[in-house]
């Protein structure tokens, strides 16, 4: 295949506006990962890796990743935040590649949590 | 931190903490005077003098989440490590510019790791950021500035999965052989 050049960004942008008529309204699904730096040394940027990796292959149109500073539970880390529809946020803890594949599985594409990588509620000291 | 792509990383979150609007990360690599730099300039909200004297001490942060900062000192102790050193510069009200030396060819210089991972995650977690990348090497230089591809995609958002995806290849390709 030949390289990439920045050049073919206009033929990819072209095909995703083609594409974008046909769309529903986006921004359904919110995920949030925490970026602080006790994040990034236990593997926030593979999370975040993972769940890019995982809109593309499923190639889903109304997810918005993005990121936020540290979430103040340094210990849980890594941590992501999933917003589904206007159900109340899940915080999931001490993520890793296959618990970031379940989540997108079943929170992000179904809207189910999945309990046992969530927060515990009443353990948490969020601001 | 494991590598320095992941330091890069971390102290680019600082720069977005303190609401930089542009950012530019540089890379030397210079086999010729044996040694590995790291520049990261942002134009967020700068740290006043007084400041200035205390951000590397692990006991001092202005965040409130924790009563411990370790961003600036890991990296300060990465530099150390590899017979370099980390220098900060900032204004208040104009910016900050961290500056790592390392020794290149140090036993316990830190790999630099995925440094594209580190570009893709800042791109996709803060789209409405300017993020220059410049990869110099003795005779090789690179050269990624979002501000080009924002002007390519006009109104689409550059977090769109679809560009995400372009800039993660379009980088892999030309950094990945200067690795
Ligand atoms: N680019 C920057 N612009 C403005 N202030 C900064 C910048 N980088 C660091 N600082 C200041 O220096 C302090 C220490 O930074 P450092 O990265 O060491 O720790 P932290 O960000 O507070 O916490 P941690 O990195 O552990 O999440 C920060 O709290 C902030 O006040
Ligand atoms: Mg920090």
């Amino acid at each position: 295949m030949a390289k990439l050049k920045i050049e073919d960004l206009d033929k990819i942008t072209e095909d995703v506006r083609r594409k974008m008529t046909i769309r529903e309204g986006g921004g359904n699904v919110k995920i949030t990962v925490h970026m602080g730096t006790c994040g990034i040394a236990a593997g926030a940027r593979t999370v975040m890796s993972v769940f890019l990796k995982e809109i593309e292959t499923h190639n889903v149109k109304d997810v918005i990743i993005t990121t936020s500073g540290c979430a103040g539970l340094c210990s849980k880390e890594p941590m992501a935040t999933v917003e589904f529809g206007d159900q109340a946020p899940v915080k999931y803890i001490e993520l890793n590649e296959n618990k970031v594949k379940k989540i997108f599985d079943d929170h992000v594409l179904k809207g189910k949590f999945v309990t046992e990588y969530a927060l515990s509620i009443g353990s948490e000291r969020i601001q | 931190m494991e590598d320095l792509s992941l330091h890069i990383l971390d102290i680019a979150e600082n720069s977005i903490n303190a609401g930089a609007k542009n950012i530019e990360i540089v890379i030397t690599d210079s086999l010729s005077n044996d040694l590995l730099t790291i520049e990261i300039k942002d134009d967020g909200k700068g740290i006043d003098a007084e400041a200035q004297q205390k951000v590397m001490d692990p006991f001092y942060t202005t965040r409130t989440t924790r009563k411990v900062g370790l961003g600036l000192a890991l990296l300060e102790e990465a530099a150390k490590d590899a017979d370099g050193q980390l220098k900060l510069e900032s204004e208040l009200g104009k910016g900050t510019k961290v500056y790592a030396v390392f020794r290149l060819s140090h036993i316990d210089r830190k790999p630099i790791g995925n440094i594209v991972d580190t570009i893709v995650t800042i791109i996709a977690g803060n789209p409405e950021l300017n993020l220059k990348f410049i990869y110099k090497q003795d005779d090789n230089k690179f050269v990624f500035d979002t501000t080009e591809i924002k002007n390519r995609i006009g109104d689409l958002e550059i977090n769109s999965i679809e560009i995400i995806k372009f800039i993660h290849q379009y980088l892999s390709e030309n950094v990945n052989k200067l690795l």
